[in-house]
This record gives C-alpha cells, sequence and structure tokens, in this order.
C-alpha cells in the first residue's frame, strides 16, 4: 500500500459510537418530517481501462462488451425513463456522477442541470479506483472533479461517493481539506453524522446500500415490483419515525438498471407514493446538509458523542 | 506500489463515446421507427440452441451455463443437451401453434452434431442465427484475429451449409468479443449482431469491413438469467417480459416502434414446467394490436430501409 500504510487495522476509526435513543433531536426545515433524496449514480465505464492491482475492472478481459454496453444502456435509453419518473414526482436528482461524464456526454449533464439537480463527485471513471494511489494522486482525483464540474455545471462540488466505494484511509481527510461537505461512503447510521477528520467538517451522508437498485437487483435478485414495496416499506417506518427526530431517506439508482423498461414502473409507482404523502421534503444531499448545519444538529450530534465518551461510553 | 502517473490519464476523455465502433444516441430523440404494416413492436424471439463440449476450457472465462461440476461434469454436459433433444422442440411446437417465424441462434458445432435440430428450425418457417462454434470456444481478445476468423468462418459455414439461408446474423457465446471480433463478422459476411445490450432499437457499428447492425437483446429479462443467475421463479420472469412489454408498447405511442426482444433457451424454456409461462408470455403480448413478430433478419432490414442514420 501506498504513503507507508502497510498495517492493517481493526477499526475504520472514521467515527464515534452514539446508540439511536436520546440523540438530539433533528429539525427540518419547514417541520417536515423526513428528508428524502434521490442519487442516480450517473457513471462511464470504460471500454478499455487500465488495471489496478487491487481490482480488475471487469470479469472478462477488456473489451467486456456485455457489461459495458450494459453500463451504457443508461446513458442511451434508461436515464430518460428514470428522469421522466422523478420529473413526474417533483423529485430533483443529486447525481453520484463521474466526472468524465461531462466531456462525454454533455446531452445528459444539460438536462440534469436544467432540471436545478445536485451534481456530487463519484470519481472520474466508474473504471478508475483509489486504491494503491498516493495522497497526491487522490488529490489530484479531487481537484479534477471540481475543477470539472464547476466548468460544466457552474456548481460547488458538496458531496461525495468514492469511485465503485474504493476508498483509502486517508480518503475523508483529503475530502474535507479540499471542501467537500459530505461522503455517501458509509453505512453506519440512517441520520446524517459527523465523521472524524483532520480538518474542516464532513458530514457521513445516510445514503443506504438496501435501497441502491443495484445491490437490490444483483446482489439480492429481488424482482422489480418486490423493489417497489421495499421502498415504500423504508419509506413507512421513516416517515412514522419522523415524528420524533427529522429522518433521512436515500434512494441510490443507476439508469442502466433501474431504467430499464421491464423494471421502472414500480419503480416510480414507488415515488409516486412517497411523493403523495405531508410533511416529505423533496430535497438533495447538499439541501440536507445545509440544514443539518443550521439547526445545529451537526454540532449537537458531535457534543452528544463527546460526552458519551466522556460518560463510560466506547471508542 | 504506487499507481503509476499514467492511471490518472484519460486518452479517450472527450466527447461521445470512448471507442470507434458506434456514435452515442439518445433513443428518446431518433427518427420514429414505423414497422411494417404500421406495427408499433417488433418482437424479436430468439432461442439459443447450445452445445457445452465436456472438455470445455475454463480460461479465460466460461460463457454463462458451461459446465461447472467436476470432470466430466455428467450432471450439466447432460442437462444442457437435453435442450437440443427435447427441449428445442417443444419451443419449437408452441411456436408453430402460434402461427410465430423467429430466430434461433445456434452453435455452429450443431449443425454438424444434430443436423435434425437444423431441419426442423429450417422447416418452422424460422431464421438461424450463427451462435459461434460452441459453447466453449468464447471470443476474446487474446485470440489472434487469424484463430478468431477460423472460428467465425467454420461456424458459418457449417450453419450456412445445412440450413441453406445466407446466416447473416450473430451472437457470440456468453455475447462476448474482442476488439477484432465486429471487424472479423463484417468480413464473413454477418450483417447484424446481437452482443450489445444497450438499446431498444437497431443502430449501427462502424467496422474496417463496412457496416454492421446492432439489433437489441434484452439482457436481464433473459430466461437463463432469470432463473439461473437470479433464481427467480417462472413466474417473476413472466411479470418481467410483461412489464417489460407494456412500457417499450406505451412508448411507441410517443417516440415510434420499439423492439421487444425475448431471448429464449431450449434448455430452460423447454422444460415441461417452463413452457407453459412461456405460452402466457406470448399470448399477453400477442393480444396487443400492432404487433409484429419476425425473425431478427427482417426486423433489420426494416429499420435499413427507413433509418436515415447511415454512417
Amino acid at each position: 500500500m501506498a504513503d507507508g500504510a502497510t498495517q492493517m487495522k481493526s477499526d475504520l476509526g472514521l467515527y464515534d459510537y452514539l446508540p439511536w435513543p436520546g440523540r438530539p433531536k433533528i429539525t427540518w426545515p419547514g417541520g417536515k418530517r423526513i428528508a428524502v433524496w434521490i442519487a442516480p449514480n450517473i457513471e462511464f465505464y470504460e471500454y478499455n481501462p487500465p488495471n489496478n492491482p487491487t481490482r480488475t475492472p471487469w470479469a472478462r478481459p477488456n473489451p467486456d462488451v456485455l457489461q459495458y454496453s450494459h453500463r451504457d444502456y443508461g446513458n442511451r435509453a434508461g436515464w430518460q425513463r428514470m428522469m421522466a419518473a422523478m420529473d413526474r414526482a417533483g423529485f430533483r436528482g443529486s447525481v453520484s456522477l463521474n466526472v468524465a461524464l461531462c466531456e462525454h456526454h454533455p446531452e445528459i449533464i444539460k438536462a440534469c442541470g436544467d432540471r436545478d439537480w445536485e451534481f456530487f463527485s463519484h470519481g472520474i471513471y466508474n473504471t478508475r479506483y483509489v486504491y494503491n494511489m498516493t495522497m497526491e494522486q487522490e488529490r489530484e482525483i479531487i481537484r479534477d472533479a471540481f475543477d470539472t464540474v464547476r466548468k460544466h455545471t457552474g456548481q460547488t462540488l458538496a458531496g461525495w461517493l468514492s469511485p465503485a466505494l474504493s476508498n483509502n484511509f486517508w480518503t475523508m481527510d483529503l475530502l474535507a481539506e479540499a471542501g467537500i461537505q459530505y461522503t455517501c461512503d458509509m453505512f453506519h447510521d440512517d441520520q446524517p453524522m459527523p465523521v472524524k477528520v483532520k480538518s474542516g467538517r464532513l458530514i457521513s451522508m445516510p445514503y443506504s446500500l438496501e435501497m441502491n437498485d443495484v445491490i437490490v437487483y444483483n446482489t439480492q435478485k429481488v424482482t422489480p415490483r418486490h423493489y417497489g414495496e421495499i421502498i415504500k416499506r423504508q419509506f413507512d417506518q421513516l416517515y412514522k419515525e419522523g415524528n420524533e427526530s427529522g429522518t433521512v431517506m436515500c434512494i441510490p439508482l443507476h439508469p442502466y438498471l433501474v431504467g430499464q423498461p421491464h423494471r421502472i414502473d414500480a419503480f416510480a409507482e414507488a415515488i409516486d407514493y412517497i411523493a403523495g404523502h405531508e410533511g416529505v421534503w423533496q430535497t438533495t444531499g447538499r439541501e440536507i446538509a445545509a440544514a443539518y448545519h443550521a439547526s445545529g444538529a451537526y454540532d449537537a450530534m458531535t457534543a452528544a458523542m463527546e460526552s458519551h465518551k466522556a460518560n463510560g461510553g466506547q471508542i | 506500489m504506487p499507481m503509476p502517473d499514467d492511471y490518472l490519464k484519460y486518452p479517450a476523455r472527450h466527447y461521445g463515446m470512448d471507442h470507434d465502433r458506434y456514435e452515442w444516441s439518445d433513443l428518446f430523440k431518433r427518427e420514429p421507427i414505423v414497422w411494417p404494416n404500421g406495427a408499433k413492436i417488433a418482437l424479436s424471439i430468439v432461442t439459443h440452441v447450445q452445445h457445452f463440449p465436456l472438455d470445455m476450457p475454463s480460461k479465460p472465462f466460461k460463457a454463462p451455463g458451461a459446465l461447472s461440476m467436476p470432470y466430466p461434469d455428467f450432471r450439466y454436459y447432460t442437462n444442457r443437451d437435453y435442450g437440443n433433444r427435447v427441449g428445442i422442440f417443444r419451443v419449437l411446437r408452441l411456436l408453430s401453434e402460434k402461427g410465430l417465424r423467429t430466430s434461433f441462434a445456434i452453435n455452429g458445432i450443431i449443425a454438424q452434431r444434430y443436423p435434425a435440430v437444423l431441419k426442423a428450425v429450417v422447416a418452422g418457417g424460422h431464421e438461424v442465427i450463427a451462435h459461434g462454434l460452441d459453447m466453449g470456444k468464447v471470443h476474446h481478445s487474446g485470440l489472434e484475429p487469424e484463430a478468431e476468423d477460423q472460428i467465425v468462418s467454420e461456424a458459418l459455414a457449417l450453419l450456412r451449409k445445412e440450413s441453406g439461408q445466407s446466416v447473416e446474423g450473430w451472437l457470440s457465446p456468453g455475447r462476448a468479443q474482442g476488439f477484432n471480433t465486429p471487424d472479423i463478422l463484417a468480413q464473413n459476411g454477418v450483417r447484424f449482431c446481437l452482443d450489445w445490450a444497450n438499446d431498444d432499437l437497431p443502430y449501427r457499428m462502424s467496422t474496417a469491413n463496412g457496416e454492421l447492425l446492432a439489433m437489441p437483446m434484452a439482457y436481464e429479462t433473459d430466461d437463463r438469467v432469470v432463473a439461473d443467475e437470479y433464481f427467480q421463479s417462472e413466474a417473476d420472469w413472466v411479470q418481467q417480459v410483461k412489464d417489460r412489454f407494456d412500457v417499450l408498447y406505451r412508448e411507441t405511442a410517443d417516440y415510434g416502434g420499439r423492439v421487444m426482444s425475448l431471448p429464449l433457451h431450449s434448455w430452460v424454456s423447454g422444460m415441461p414446467y417452463r413452457v407453459e409461462y412461456l405460452r402466457e408470455a406470448l399470448d399477453y403480448m400477442l393480444s396487443h394490436d400492432g404487433v409484429w413478430a419476425a425473425p431478427v433478419g427482417e426486423i433489420a432490414a426494416a429499420f435499413v430501409g427507413q433509418d436515415s442514420s447511415a454512417a
């Protein structure tokens, strides 16, 4: 491993423990019960990517035309169906963007920008991982992402999901140092939580593996109609709990999957169901992070974790 | 070892695709296609007919459905071969009852081993598409062009001879290709190929030897994928086929004709307990107005006849 990180650790060391009961109350703008955000991963997978010793981009030798073209379906066909369903339900997207897509498919970027969707970074390509990079190389990726998104969309990046969820121990420090406000790479909570970084302030934003279409369809082998049921169940519970303290629900998507004709209607019906409830804040990652700070929740959670530790709680 | 700095260089980071095989195109912004007789949906039914050699290699990768037990794998060798002895004839009988002319993607070696299969397919009025030589001969970039050309030409020659058809369609085993495959296919008289899973309409690909048409074929509603990769029930498969059809059919009102593809395997849908689910899926789609079921080659020809995006 690069930069002398040769010893394996038993703990990420990136957040303190705080049990769910008794936490500071989270208040969302307008007294909404639940913040619901949808994060489409708009991705570009390379036809002939270089290898990374830790992870090979494709299962078959380059070019893996079946998997490559399956991903490409999202950028030719799937994104339009996904966007139409979100438009109908009144959701803006928070795009988890492989930023090279700005150069490859500006048409898709424009359609998202026209709808005031947020762009956050999902690395340069989904076939380039940060494994084995030096800190300086990883800083270069972060700079590239900031510059590319600013140049093509006018937005300043607020969020980050590492490409293909590849990470190094120092990744969170580098993100915070560069001014990233929230990371989507950790799944330890369903409330936004402070991340322990060397400088700045970084929020771990609930993003969810289990609502993520790629996990649901390809790992859990769930049918499209059952995915619709899962989304509604998750929403019902978090909506109910939102009476006590503001909750967050994220639906991470991939247009090459959810945008398939046999899947789109069940998904669309589920997000229509969510939008049909009172007290739902249909929002973006950036807006949730801003509200979390503005309401004092970040400071209150930080203080609660310190107090828990001081009172004999571990870690 | 740190990554070389080249890992942060992106030579193909520019507008459009990162290769020269085809242009990017938005499915929802194309010239509307009208299928013959004003049909909305071209229903493309492609049944795989496959031979998995007992000694099939595992490198560089195995095609899906490959034998997976220790050699000699009696279990899967014979289970797959069931499709060639029984399953395909059950599927053919159903298609005949429905009066459907479709396509069969057949490993070239089948023509030599089981000429009766070719005879029945041709007699049913179906189109023969080449499905490589056998399931152990996957196409990949480690093959020398001459070796790959040898596989392609042998598969085509066997199928052309036995079927008497021109055989201009191609589906690679495992839908796998190397960098050279489209060039080699075009050189051997192949006009369309079904490997690329990125569209619901045909589109044009460039090769060193002229144009090749990419024909749509669904990936995730393939009978084998649903049964053997997702482990979902037959009823779930039918539901997804119907749902897929419904959305494509609805889109034709605003965007012109679509292709609804239905990939089948003789050793999957040809099982006794599955074939009636196939009937249910077919009955559902055929109960709609404006559904034109045709061999892939005829769908390709109808597309070429009106598409103005010639490369």
